[in-house]
């Protein structure tokens, strides 16, 4: 069909069809090189980390090219995970991640969808201010927090700080706003006529939101899912503080605090503890990207 | 099944009144269609009597009970949207038993009530299809499914048809009207669609402006409308206004349209606006169909003149001509073996014994 079109275009088909062509080829040389210069440097780290991961104490001080392993040696998996201190940093993080990703949700599903579907007075003014809360640094919310807790500690004599659980407590004031504000986003890409066909079949706000909204919205949930698990994985900052015995400390804390005695870097297990750490987020995208990619909203309306 | 009582409902959106006080009675087993051009307060009445929307003033009854702070679920309505609004992850049955299975009707009933509302509508080999692997008028069968399993007290249609082709359209037109036809469920349809209107209701309500301009059967709206708006909305091509003016001549009442051309009007015409005064400016409102070629032996009350076209449409069955009379753009219709041709002169007959008069500053046809 288009190359009759072309045809019929005569003497300038040629120029024509192939300025598109060029065009489109310049772009993808542009794309491919942006993108593989954007692979390279987030790769890099990375790679580094798995090859000083497979080295010994000796050969990371040696002075040999860094980026070949000679003697490839397992021992720092081994030291680290028959270590019952990094074993019991990544249990820490690992049930911190799991109750923070529930509680957020817990909070999070039921407010977008009220912030996004129940009109009422202020809702939008309140869906933005959700989302300003997220903007604040926690790098200056860490010391008023100590605070507040400290006094919520003195007032109930329930020990919270030094302990893991206090966590649970702080980081969905990290993840809380922005799932929201991500959720309220899907929510509202549900069209208006799903929820009143819902409401006319009988459901009430609670039916239309579990029996409708979160099986449509499901890629969204796992996005914020995913979300809220990295923030709770990789937060530094906030246990840094927090908690400081060694038997409360989550991973990313506990690898630096415990490998790193005074001015000696244990490098090799640095490394390996940081890449088993980077390995459960990989973990759950690998296993969610799919459902993430997926839309399943398609055939809901007209489309 | 159940009658629906629209009493003086207004529905205001902050200063905006989009509906503005209509009454309105519909009776059971009724096929009613409100009909009338976009932001006519046509979808948010229906929106009203669905409880979607709030009503800021009035009453609203179904069944002779006043609904108006019952919530949408409770009001035993279904409702069968524009966009179909099917739940995607839910299969057809899935879709269709959602609202009968949320008020934990026992299983065999619901299996029974899918299975014959899937079979009224053909869609039995489709029950266990997802949504999206339907086209458009499946999607459309399915949703009217869905309302016709909970067998409600009233039907809402939410221009059911918009989003199809043209074909489907008709298609979907008479498997509307069939459907009706078997369960007989108390009916209110929006469409902006006059011919869909004409074509389905029993009794048509033509809005405009938040307000009820007309009610009527099809055909008393066709043939009588009450406003310029009506004559001018139901039809196609729309009915042609011509300014005019009524003036006496040797004892009998013509009508002048320009200077050269004027009609005497037929006795029962003449009869009827006899009382006007003769200064006000009026309008002829005359049918296309009534604006024909003319011919050797014209009927009482059928006059003929000379024009030019400027275009003519050859639609196969009948041939549109399109000309000017002092400026006003006119449309005829002709037999399409009277030789029109763009540009060229004809003369055309006047069925004045069809014809309207409406006063032009009021709209109102006399």
């Amino acid at each position: 069909m288009s190359t009759l079109a072309i045809d019929k275009a005569g003497p300038s088909r040629k120029v024509k069809y192939g300025s598109m062509s060029r065009d489109r080829a310049w772009a993808l040389r542009w794309s491919y090189f942006f993108l593989v210069l954007f692979a390279i440097f987030f790769l890099t780290p990375p790679i580094y980390m798995l090859i000083t991961s497979l080295k010994s104490s000796a050969e990371i001080s040696a002075a040999t090219n860094p980026w070949w392993v000679f003697h490839p040696t397992l021992s720092n998996y081994v030291e680290l995970l028959s270590s019952n201190q990094f074993l019991r940093f990544f249990w820490n993080s690992s049930v911190i991640s799991i109750i923070v990703v529930i509680v957020t949700m817990m909070i999070s599903i039921p407010a977008a969808f009220a912030l996004a579907r129940m009109k009422f007075w202020g809702s939008a003014t309140l869906a933005t201010g959700v989302f300003l809360t997220y903007l604040i640094p926690d790098s200056l919310l860490f010391i008023p927090l100590f605070k507040v807790l400290g006094v919520v500690q003195d007032l109930t004599g329930i020990t919270l700080l030094n302990r893991w659980y206090v966590l649970v407590f702080i980081y969905p004031t990290l993840t809380v706003p922005f799932c929201t504000w991500i959720m309220i986003g899907y929510f509202a890409s549900i069209p208006k006529e799903l929820d009143e066909a819902a409401l006319i079949d009988g459901a009430s706000w609670l039916q239309t939101l579990t029996r409708i909204f979160i099986p449509v919205a499901l890629p969204g949930l796992i996005a914020a899912t995913i979300f809220a698990f990295t923030v709770s994985w990789a937060q530094f900052l906030y246990p840094l503080v927090f908690t400081t015995s060694v038997d409360q400390l989550v991973l990313p804390v506990g690898i630096t605090t415990t490998l790193i005695k005074g001015d000696v870097f244990n490098w090799g297990q640095i490394m390996t503890g940081a890449l088993l750490g980077a390995a459960p987020p990989l973990v759950i995208y690998a296993f969610l990207m799919d459902y993430y990619i997926a839309g399943l909203t398609a055939g809901a309306t007209k489309g | 099944m159940a009658d629906v009582a629209l009493r003086k409902v207004v529905k205001r959106y902050d200063d905006v009144e989009a509906v503005r006080g209509i009454d309105l009675d519909i009776a059971d087993h009724e096929f009613i269609v409100l009909v009338g051009p976009s932001g006519c307060g046509k979808s948010t009445t229906l929106r009203m009597i669905a409880g979607l929307e709030d009503i800021s003033d009035g009453d609203i009854m179904i069944g002779g009970d006043v609904v108006n702070d019952v919530p949408p679920k409770d009001r035993d309505i279904a409702m069968v949207f524009q966009n179909y609004a099917l739940y995607p992850h839910m299969t057809v049955a899935e879709n269709m038993s959602f609202g009968l299975r949320l008020k934990h009707y026992p299983k065999a009933e619901i299996k029974a009530r899918v299975t014959e509302a899937a079979r009224l509508l053909d869609i039995t080999d489709l029950i266990d299809r997802k949504p999206k692997q339907l086209s458009g008028g499946q999607r459309q069968r399915v949703a009217m499914g869905r309302a016709i399993v909970r067998n409600p007290k009233v039907f809402l249609f939410d221009e059911p048809l918009s989003n199809l082709d043209a074909k489907l359209r008709v298609q979907m037109r008479i498997e509307i009207k069939k459907v009706h036809q078997k369960v007989r469920t108390t009916t209110v349809y929006v469409t902006h669609d006059q011919v869909e209107a004409m074509t389905l209701a029993d009794r048509v309500v033509v809005m405009n402006k938040g307000r009820i301009e007309q009610i009527g059967t099809p055909n008393e709206l066709y043939h009588k409308p009450a406003t310029r708006f009506v004559a001018g909305f139901i039809g196609s091509p729309a009915m042609n206004f011509i300014p005019c003016r009524l003036e006496d001549a040797g004892g009998t009442l013509q009508i002048r349209l320009t200077d050269r051309i004027a009609f005497a009007l037929p006795p029962a015409r003449a009869a009827r606006y006899n009382a006007l005064p003769r200064t006000e400016k009026l309008l002829l409102g005359l049918r296309p169909e009534h604006l024909t070629e003319s011919h050797a032996h014209l009927e009482p009350g059928v006059e003929s003149f000379d024009t030019v076209l400027d275009v003519t449409e050859p639609m196969g069955m009948e041939t549109l001509v399109y000309f000017g009379l002092e400026g006003t753009p006119i449309c005829g219709r002709v037999n399409p073996n009277a030789g029109a041709k763009d540009g060229a002169p004809m003369r055309l007959a006047m069925d004045l014994n069809n014809m309207h008069l409406l006063n032009e500053a009021t709209g109102v046809v006399l």
